[in-house]
């Protein structure tokens, strides 16, 4: 149930802010779950009465009794969540959802993370480094432009592509992608970002009958399964709950990537 | 703090809005801590369908100014699939819960757009002794006329006298606050053989992004604090004109908007968007209405 959790620091990384929670006796996550976050204090009433209800935020670290979230403004809630000092309160609701599952034998890790989607792919390179050393994983990760792109030191070794030419490669993340699954094509791609990049993940995935786990972001009211309205299409021409079936989905059980499935640019 | 309604015993007055709480899931989520911190004295279904619904497109929600707007769609299994899957999943739940002796009763609500659908809705729950009670919503269009049921009061009183014989347990209707009179309707209900209300549902709402409409079913229901003073008329014109248990929702957020509920005139109290934020929200209402002396 919701906890009332002090935050340990909120410090700024280029575009965006890693808010760290302290929870020596919270559950450590899997990678890929996510916690509902709201502020105790000064939580609504704000512009237009925003924020109401709380905002969903993947996992980014987990680590000395410390829980990691990366912060981008876009709105009221992200917005106050930025503004925290250290020794404000957070009402934290977590681990939630299912998160990403382990490649199988002989596949090597693909990480594809666009903008604040990267992550869940932080506490995932974690949790792969530890398990298979350095040779575990490659990461791809794709910014706007260099102030976003400094998000990337979150993860290690991470090959960077940018909108803006800034840094790294001029152009798409996902073109680093098929460069990588020519050089790599036993592979299971694990893929966090914007709807358009999870969708160009999944259709370059499928096109080769590479593996992908597309970990989705998708307007919550609860986090639990309660509401319903946080539902994705699938295949089978039903919907799922991102919530509770994800955020982790299986790239082959959708058509394609819904446009307001994907983390903000 | 116990409390009778409609021949039923709670432990308190707190229970959920239908719709606001997916026992199964919240137990996967939860566990123990749900188990053992209870929210709710009965358990309300969702609304279940003769047929199953997918529920509508999204995007499904809009956070609005101080609440919610949902166009959800009522999406469930049909009636087959709750009996067989859903019913013996919740009941074997609520059986568990350690600090509540008997169970939580378990409420269905069903919705049906005809008398006719309605009645076989009924017939089912009334076979299931897991179920102690029903819940009727009515804010279904009618097929010929297209509005709903529950939106005047005539049809309404027509439509529950009719179902009514097929199911002895005790039936809550569930009025819609989009209609003009609903003290009216509570009548209606009552009328046609109601063993209580309950209200309000959400008021039908619309939202746009970029001068569109944002929810995929173009409209929705508006829930949550922005509508608790007109939930608070709504329970206390229901109550006024009737004789049967009202239960009131619209917007609780604590002991103190429960209070007023009840002050109002309501027997038992819904929780259901303050769940969205605070699943052990009911539990502590519950507390608060208890320890304020309730």
């Amino acid at each position: 149930m919701r906890r009332r959790l002090t935050v340990a620091g909120n410090d700024q990384l280029g575009a965006y802010r890693v808010l760290r929670l302290s929870d020596p006796n919270g559950s450590p996550p899997q990678p890929g779950q996510f916690s509902m976050l709201a502020t105790v204090a000064r939580w609504g009433a704000g512009e237009d009465e925003r924020p109401h209800l709380p905002r969903a935020f993947s996992v980014a670290r987990w680590q000395d009794g410390e829980a990691h979230y990366l912060l981008k403004d876009v709105g009221p809630g992200t917005r106050r969540l930025c503004q925290l000092r250290a020794g404000e309160e957070v009402w934290t609701l977590g681990p939630l959802g299912r998160g990403f599952t382990a490649p199988a034998e002989g596949q090597r890790a693909i990480l594809v993370g666009g903008g604040v989607g990267i992550a869940p792919l932080a506490i995932l390179q974690d949790t792969l480094m530890s398990q298979s050393g350095a040779q575990g994983c490659v990461a791809l990760l794709g910014f706007r432009d260099g102030a976003h792109a400094q998000g990337g030191s979150l993860l290690r070794d991470a090959r960077l592509a940018s909108d803006d030419g800034a840094v790294g490669h001029h152009g798409l993340v996902t073109e680093l992608l098929e460069q990588e699954l020519q050089r790599t094509p036993q592979a299971c791609v694990y893929a966090c970002g914007p709807a358009p990049m999870l969708e160009a993940t999944r259709a370059i995935c499928a096109a080769r009958g590479v593996s992908a786990q597309l970990a989705l972001e998708s307007g919550m009211a609860c986090g639990f399964g309660a509401c319903f309205g946080c539902v994705v299409a699938t295949k089978d021409g039903g919907y799922v709950r991102v919530c509770v079936e994800g955020p982790v989905i299986d790239a082959a059980r959708l058509e394609r990537v819904d446009a307001h499935a994907g983390a903000p640019a | 703090m116990s409390v009778a309604f409609c021949g039923l015993e709670l432990a308190h007055p707190v229970i959920n809005a239908s719709g606001t709480f997916d026992l199964p899931a919240a137990d996967a989520a939860f566990g123990e801590s749900l188990r053992t911190r209870f929210p709710f004295a009965a358990f309300v279904s969702k609304t279940i369908t003769l047929e199953p619904r997918s529920g509508n497109p999204p995007p499904r929600l809009w956070e609005a100014q101080a609440g919610l707007i949902n166009s959800i769609g009522l999406p469930n299994k049909g009636l087959q699939g709750y009996l067989d899957s859903d019913l013996p999943a919740i009941s074997d739940l609520l059986a568990r819960i350690e600090t509540h002796h008997p169970a939580p009763p378990l409420i269905t609500n069903v919705m049906g757009s005809t008398a006719a659908e309605i009645a076989q809705l009924f017939d089912a729950c009334e076979q299931r002794e897991e179920i102690a009670a029903v819940e009727l919503n009515v804010s279904c269009p009618n097929v010929k006329t297209g509005l709903d049921i529950g939106a005047d009061p005539r049809q309404l009183e027509a439509v529950v006298r009719e179902v009514r014989p097929h199911l002895s347990k005790p039936l809550i209707v569930k009025l819609t606050p989009n209609t003009a009179d609903v003290g009216a309707c509570a009548l209606a209900a009552q009328e046609g053989g109601a063993d209580g209300v309950s209200l309000i549902n959400t008021l039908r709402a619309t939202a746009l992004s970029n001068g569109r409409p944002w929810l995929g079913g173009l409209t929705g229901g508006l829930s949550g604090p922005a509508i608790r003073p007109v939930a608070l008329a709504q329970v206390a014109a229901a109550a006024r004109g009737v004789s049967i248990p009202v239960v009131g929702m619209g917007g609780v957020q604590s002991a103190k908007h429960a209070r007023d509920l009840l002050d109002a005139g309501a027997t038992l109290v819904a929780v259901g968007t303050e769940s969205f934020r605070d699943p052990g929200a009911g539990y502590r209402i519950a507390q608060g209405l208890e320890n304020c002396g309730t």
